[in-house]
C-alpha cells in the first residue's frame, strides 16, 4: 500500500524541527548539566555549567537561539519505500523547511555558496541530507543544527587492524585533547568505526543522535565509551577549558563491518550546544 | 586608570584600555567590561588585512580598543540584538598581531592563541579575554545597543559597535605569558 506525502508536510516539520532544536536544548542535555554540576570540582567550571543552564533557560523562554552559531543543518531522512512523496524533491522540500525556519526565526545565516568566493546564501540552506530508504510507509527526519566551531575539531583517521581496540581508544581521546577549549566544551564525540572512509564519517554525525547518558547496546562497545570518557575527563580541560572535571559528556560509537586491511575512524566533535530534534511523518 | 577591582574579586574594565590598564589584569581574572566594542570576525578581518598591509586607514580606530569576536544572530523586534556569544578566537591568530601593532589592546574570543599571538600581547601589552561560548542568549542582555559601522554587505560578519554594560568575562592570556587554559588544565589533570 503506497502512502503519499506532500512536500509541504516536509518543509513545514523541517521549519519547526530548526527553530525548536536551536531554542530549546533537549532533556538530555539539561539532565548533562545537573549530573555535572554535582561531579565537577572546579569553581570556575560550575560556574560556565549554571551560566549555560541559565542560557538554555532564557533561550526556550525568549525563543532566541542558545548560540548565535545556529549551525549547519544535518539531516538524516529515513524514507519508508512504501511513501511517495509528492509537490517537490525531498532535497526542495528540506531546504525549503530550512529556508522558513532560519528566516522566520531569527537564526543565523551561517552557509556560504562556495568554498572558494564565500559569499553568504543569505537563508542557512543548503542542509547537509543523508538520506535512507527502509521498509514501511512513514518518512522520520532527524536534524542537527552543527556549530562550526566544533565542527572544525573533527577529525579522521586509518588506523592498522593491528592498533585495534586500543588504538581506536587513543585516537577518540587524542581528538577530543587537541579540540580542547576551542570547541566548546563539555563535548561530545560522535564515533564512526568501520566501513569506508566516507561510512565512518557518516556514523560519527548519526552517533550523535542517541540520546545522552543511555548505554550502547552493544555491551563492548559500552565499555569502550565509558572508558573514554572517564580517560578524558581525567585531561583537566573542563567547561569551556578554564581547567575542570567536565570535558566532556559523551563519547557515542556506531560501528560497520569493514575491510580485512582496515579500521577507519572518525570522530564529529560537538559542543555543548548539542541541538538535536526529529519528527516522523 | 579604567581597570578597578570591585568587591568579590571581580575586576570592571572601561575601554579604551592603557599599558596600565591591561598590566593590572591577570590570567584568571573574572572582569566586567562596560563601554564600546567592536565586533569583527573571520571575514572582515580579511577584508581591513590588505588595508593594514598598504598604511591605509581602517574603518574603525583600533587604538586602545577591544574587538569582540562574533556573529551575532538577527534581533527579534524590540529586541537590541538575538544570540551574541564568542567564536574561535584562533582563525584570526594570523591577523591579531598586526592589529595589536596598531594599539588594539583587547580581544575577545573562546579557545586558544597561537604562540605569536601570545608574544605579541606581551610585546603590545594587550590581553586577551574569554566570554563563554554558548552562552549567546545570556550574553545578549549586557548589550544595550548596536550599530554596523562597516562592511554591511558581510550581514553578520560586519563590523558592529556595540554599547556593553558589565559584559562578564575573563582573562585567558594576559601580557606577562599567563595563561588560563595552561593553569587550569594542570590543575585538574589526572592520572
Amino acid at each position: 500500500m503506497i502512502r503519499e506525502i506532500h512536500a509541504s508536510a516536509v518543509t513545514d516539520a523541517v521549519k519547526k524541527l530548526c527553530m525548536e532544536a536551536n531554542y530549546a536544548l533537549e532533556p538530555d542535555m539539561l539532565r548533562a548539566f545537573d549530573r555535572a554540576l554535582v561531579s565537577e570540582r572546579s569553581a570556575a567550571g560550575r560556574h560556565v555549567l549554571e551560566i549555560l543552564k541559565d542560557n538554555a533557560q532564557l533561550a526556550v523562554t525568549k525563543r532566541i537561539p542558545y548560540c548565535q552559531d545556529t549551525g549547519f543543518v544535518v539531516c538524516f531522512a529515513e524514507l519508508g519505500q512504501d511513501v511517495h512523496l509528492t509537490g517537490a524533491p525531498l532535497a526542495e522540500a528540506i531546504n525549503e523547511g530550512v529556508r522558513q525556519g532560519y528566516t522566520e526565526g531569527y537564526l543565523r545565516a551561517s552557509i556560504v555558496r562556495s568554498p572558494f568566493d564565500r559569499v553568504n546564501t543569505g537563508d542557512n540552506t543548503p542542509a547537509v541530507i543523508h538520506l535512507d530508504l527502509v521498509p514501511g510507509a512513514t518518512l522520520k527526519i532527524q536534524i542537527m543544527a552543527k556549530g562550526g566551531g566544533c565542527e572544525n575539531r573533527s577529525k579522521y583517521k586509518m588506523l592498522t587492524p593491528a592498533e585495534g581496540v586500543e588504538g581506536v581508544k587513543a585516537w577518540i581521546l587524542e581528538c577530543i585533547r587537541t579540540a580542547g577549549p576551542d570547541a566548546c566544551p563539555p563535548l561530545i564525540a560522535g564515533v564512526g568505526v568501520g566501513g569506508t572512509f566516507e561510512q565512518a564519517a557518516r556514523l560519527s554525525k548519526k552517533a550523535l543522535f542517541r540520546e545522552l547518558g543511555t548505554p550502547n547496546p552493544d555491551p563492548a562497545v559500552d565499555a569502550i565509551e565509558r572508558e573514554v570518557l572517564d580517560r578524558a575527563n581525567r585531561l583537566g580541560i573542563g567547561p569551556q577549558g578554564y581547567g575542570g572535571d567536565t570535558t566532556a559528556f559523551g563519547v557515542h560509537i556506531l560501528t560497520y563491518p569493514c575491510h580485512i586491511t582496515s579500521l577507519p575512524v572518525a570522530v564529529t566533535i560537538e559542543c555543548h550546544a548539542h541541538r538535536h530534534k526529529e519528527a516522523v511523518l | 586608570m579604567t581597570v578597578s577591582v570591585r568587591p568579590g574579586g571581580i575586576k570592571e574594565v572601561i575601554p579604551p584600555l592603557s599599558d596600565a590598564d591591561v598590566e593590572a589584569l591577570s590570567a584568571g581574572d573574572r572582569v566586567k567590561i562596560t563601554g564600546v566594542l567592536y565586533t569583527a570576525r573571520d571575514a572582515a578581518h580579511a577584508r581591513m588585512l590588505p588595508l593594514i598591509e598598504s598604511g591605509e586607514p581602517l574603518p574603525i580606530d583600533v587604538r586602545g580598543q577591544i574587538i569582540y569576536y562574533t556573529g551575532p544572530s538577527p534581533a527579534r523586534p524590540g529586541d537590541v540584538v538575538g544570540s551574541i556569544g564568542p567564536t574561535t578566537g584562533g582563525r584570526m591568530d594570523s591577523y591579531t598581531p598586526r592589529l595589536l601593532s596598531l594599539g588594539l589592546k583587547g580581544t575577545i574570543g573562546k579557545g586558544a592563541r597561537s604562540q605569536q599571538v601570545k608574544d605579541a600581547l606581551r610585546a603590545h601589552k594587550a590581553v586577551y579575554f574569554g566570554a563563554i561560548g554558548g552562552a549567546g542568549a545570556v550574553l545578549a542582555r549586557f548589550v544595550k545597543k548596536l550599530e554596523v559601522v562597516a562592511y554591511p554587505d558581510l550581514g553578520t560578519e560586519a563590523i558592529r559597535r556595540l554599547f556593553v554594560e558589565e559584559f562578564p568575562a575573563i582573562v585567558i592570556n594576559d601580557c606577562a605569558g599567563g595563561d588560563l587554559y595552561v593553569h587550569g588544565m594542570k590543575e585538574y589533570a589526572r592520572q
